[in-house]
């Protein structure tokens, strides 16, 4: 589509792909309920970065590889990832000029759409509702933003993603 | 030159075709069992990853176990030993029991299935939701592991398996609260349901009138109603009976007795086929097991 010939699109799956595992990493029980949600952020990230070359369409395949993943329904994760995706692209010129702190707060936003949109889901076919930890997820993924951000950064600039 | 606009209005359009598009999967994953194939097929793509994650934990255990001195294996080797004697024992004593109950059964002309065909399993030890209470195995369907079929640990019923791909499968656990479990007490035969609480360490009775004769440490065994699990199986102990003279029902929590949050090797079971005894050779330790052989350990019938 663009003019510019595309570079390191390992980068971005690999990226992806190290987001993935850190999902299932098996971890002691009190800290599942704090894992963050890394597939979430790595696509928020890019999404912000690389807007013209991951979007809806990557957001919903990682979304379901997500499912696949942890074993929820196939296509719940799928399309909050796709939903979220979809609004970091609709405001990636605002968000990111924020400064960090108020970037992470939006990301906070959007991590926590992911999870009600998840939890909508679940809870539609009857599945019962989550305990008040249930929102940690979120929280941790608001705190570890700033890291995951000037991490992926200096990785985008490192190999010249574009 | 990069162009600022080059996705234009197409992801309007997008995001409408692939929010269809997962409502569409969520509504066939969930009503009808269509899209099985299609997760068979994703199974094998995440299987990679799920290998990967196993990594660390098999090469600890490869390396905790050809690095194991003499002496400790000794001392493991006595103490199985020891416990293999033990357990002959007990056979021998079941056996003569068995052939007793067949002949009385077959005085009161009514069947009885004896021995099954077991396959041993390991959990792999990806992370599911941690608010479903699901397990991986490593067996598929090219071990013939069907969906529905019943999942023990050594000491009682884990649960049963929900989806197969070709090399591993998802189990639901008798503690999710999508699972229910037709049981009996062993004590007095009152059958009854166990559902999933939630909660690792709890099955609830929702089924049991105010007046029936149940008390604390009562087994419950499954049944074999529901024609899914074999019958005879420990599944839990009653832990709690409330009794609400406003209600019809009594308040009866269990605990089950399989190690459901501990057990790495699960059973396998084929209710209904017997097969002829052959040496057994387990797993020894091998956590990568995937690519091991798969091993058909059965009951003596």
């Amino acid at each position: 589509m663009t003019l510019a010939r595309h570079h390191g699109g390992g980068v971005i799956v690999l990226t992806f792909l190290l987001a993935l595992l850190l999902t299932i990493i098996p971890l002691p029980e009190w800290l599942r309920y704090l894992r963050p949600d890394w597939v979430g952020l790595v696509l928020i990230y890019w999404c912000l970065a690389l807007p013209e070359r991951v979007g809806v369409s990557t957001g919903w395949l990682m979304g379901l590889l997500v499912d696949m993943l942890t074993g929820t329904l196939l296509g719940q994760h799928a399309m909050a990832l796709t939903i979220v995706a979809f609004l970091t692209l609709r405001f990636h010129q605002r968000i990111r000029l924020f400064p960090i702190w108020q970037q992470a707060l939006t990301v906070l936003v959007l991590l926590v759409l992911h999870q009600l949109l998840a939890l909508w889901v679940s809870r539609f076919i009857g599945r019962p509702g989550p305990p008040w930890y249930y929102w940690a997820h979120s929280l941790m993924g608001m705190i570890v933003w700033p890291p995951v951000y000037f991490a992926l950064r200096s990785l985008r600039r490192g190999f010249r993603v574009s | 030159m990069k162009l600022i606009f080059t996705q234009g209005p197409s992801i309007t359009a997008r995001l409408v075709v692939f929010v269809a598009l997962s409502v569409v999967l969520m509504t066939m994953d969930h009503r009808q069992q269509h899209i099985e194939s299609l997760r068979a097929g994703l199974s094998v793509v995440v299987y990679p990853l799920q290998m990967i994650v196993e990594l660390p934990g098999s090469v600890y255990g490869w390396f905790s176990e050809s690095l194991a001195t003499r002496r400790q294996l000794q001392e493991e080797n006595a103490s199985l030993h020891t416990q293999n004697l033990m357990l002959k024992a007990q056979t021998q004593k079941l056996q003569s029991l068995e052939v007793e109950n067949i002949r009385l059964r077959e005085l009161l002309d009514s069947s009885f299935q004896v021995g099954q065909k077991i396959l041993v399993a390991e959990l792999l030890s990806a992370n599911l939701d941690p608010y479903q209470h699901q397990i991986i195995i490593n067996k598929g369907e090219l071990d013939k592991v069907y969906p529905g079929q019943p999942l023990l640990d050594a000491n009682g019923v884990m649960g049963q398996v929900v989806h197969v791909g070709p090399y591993t499968s998802t189990a639901l656990l008798i503690t999710d609260t999508s699972h229910a479990i037709p049981v009996q007490i062993n004590r007095n035969g009152i059958r009854t349901i166990a559902i999933g609480s939630g909660t690792i360490n709890r099955l609830d009775l929702p089924y049991i009138s105010n007046n029936a004769d149940v008390r604390p440490g009562d087994l419950l065994t499954t049944s074999g109603l529901g024609g899914k699990f074999p019958p005879g199986y420990p599944v839990a102990i009653v832990e709690a009976i409330e009794h609400d003279p406003g209600q019809s029902f009594a308040h009866v929590t269990a605990t089950p007795t399989a190690r459901l949050d501990r057990s790495r090797e699960v059973l396998l079971v084929w209710p209904g086929e017997t097969h002829a005894l052959k040496p057994a050779a387990a797993p020894a330790g091998d956590a990568s097991g995937a690519d091991a052989p798969p091993v058909a350990t059965e009951k003596t019938p």
